[in-house]
């Protein structure tokens, strides 16, 4: 498999892809490239897709058409154990950290090697050890789960998704459930760990501060679509900018979004349907 | 030495022996399909109990965390056995995956193979 760390070439690319999940459209012609080495925010509101993205980009759904491709390959047709191969290359944090709470912290870094890899178990301990520490868990190594805090988990589970030292990292919603202080560490943990292990980073998030800090690009979903894609100063300029100044309709969408404001396009536009599907609703 | 087949030709380029030093040069990259055989091997060589032992890495232009842990055991070994453990040419690549790992200060770096063996 090619080295995509120095390249041009996006890591992932994501074209014309459209699911539907019975009459829902989930996934609306969505188009997507990923870059080596930069950390990507996908952002949006709850059911604007941005979940299933990342299950197409991470191959647990196919989509109803349109392509996904990771270092450059389709992954959209590939048998589930040409599959495999390909998730070796990639690491994913779940949203609660998803550690298998019968085993150590260590032992669950350990589970990936143990699983994918013929190394000697002495290596194997070293790793993890090198691993924890990168997460700053190392002398957690004997808990188990139940006995970490949120943050704790979080960065378990990190060390876990990199246990095979993959080049693009996953992460949904990591700062879901997490205080202001873990969440900033969590942020920069982020940072450091795309710009140190040179990966490239796809964050699923609707907290802005945590997309702020951590986004060199940022794609912003909204019913299926992309409503806009750009670097982290772009959405920056929208979102400092007085909603007077703004003449697109979009434009003044994507601002309220990222200013979390109570007002704008978005409430007015769920109120409305919400008002009509009620009064209409036999 | 040990069989030198498969991925190892790959990645041991050359072994010297100077009385009580040996020096290893490694080529190409070190991961977690070579790491066993490299491990093996310089196991092997930590056995012969060497003064020196200097892994010239000049030609190493990727080094995973297997690649790594490798090293950290080979140290373990030499120090056990009070004997020495340099590294050599690291790229700035392999380097900031030492960096990161907090493990500069655990070995002796240098940047030509004269500097080691000074």
């Amino acid at each position: 498999m090619p080295d995509y760390t120095n390249t041009s070439e996006p890591v992932i690319q994501v074209r014309s892809v459209i699911k539907s999940f019975g009459d829902q459209r989930v996934l609306d012609g969505i188009d997507l490239d990923v870059m080596p080495g930069e950390i990507m925010v996908v952002m949006g509101g709850s059911g604007c897709g941005k979940s299933t993205l990342l299950r197409h980009m991470i191959g647990s759904i196919v989509p109803d058409s349109g392509s996904v491709k990771l270092f450059g390959r389709e992954i959209t047709t590939l048998s589930e154990q040409e599959m495999n191969e390909i998730r070796k290359k990639f690491g994913i944090l779940f949203q609660s950290g998803a550690l298998i709470n019968s085993l150590t912290v260590g032992e669950n870094v350990a589970l990936p090697l143990r699983e994918h890899t013929h190394l000697d178990e002495k290596t194997i301990e070293i790793m993890i050890k090198i691993k924890l520490e990168l997460v700053s868990l190392r002398i957690h190594a004997d808990k188990m789960p139940a006995q970490l805090s949120g943050g704790m988990k979080k960065r378990a589970g990190l060390a876990r998704a990199i246990a095979l030292d993959p080049q693009i990292l996953f992460y949904d919603e990591p700062s879901a459930g997490l205080d202001p202080v873990t969440s900033a560490q969590i942020d920069q943990l982020i940072i450091d760990l795309t710009r140190k292990l040179h990966v490239t980073s796809v964050v699923v998030t609707h907290e802005m501060d945590s997309a702020f800090s951590i986004a060199d690009r940022m794609c912003m979903l909204d019913k299926g679509k992309v409503l806009k894609i750009g670097m982290r100063q772009e959405f920056e300029t929208l979102r400092d900018t007085p909603a007077e100044n703004l003449t697109s309709d979009q434009d003044k969408l994507i601002r309220q979004f990222l200013r979390g404001d109570a007002d704008g396009p978005l409430s007015r536009r769920k109120a409305d349907s919400d008002y009509e599907e009620d009064l209409l609703r036999v | 030495m040990a069989d030198a087949g498969g991925n190892i030709q790959n990645i041991i380029k050359d072994i010297t022996r100077e009385g009580d030093v040996v020096i290893v040069k490694l080529t190409g990259e070190i991961d977690m399909h070579s790491s066993t055989e490299l491990r093996g091997c310089l196991l092997e060589i930590t056995q012969e109990r060497p003064r020196l032992l200097v892994i010239n890495m000049e030609e190493v232009l990727f080094l995973d965390s297997s690649g790594l842990a490798v090293f950290v055991e080979t140290m373990q070994q030499s120090r056990t056995q009070g004997r020495q453990l340099k590294l050599v040419g690291l790229h700035p690549r392999v380097r900031s995956i030492f960096e990161i790992s907090r493990l500069m200060d655990i070995f002796q770096i240098y940047d030509t193979q004269e500097e080691a063996l000074a």
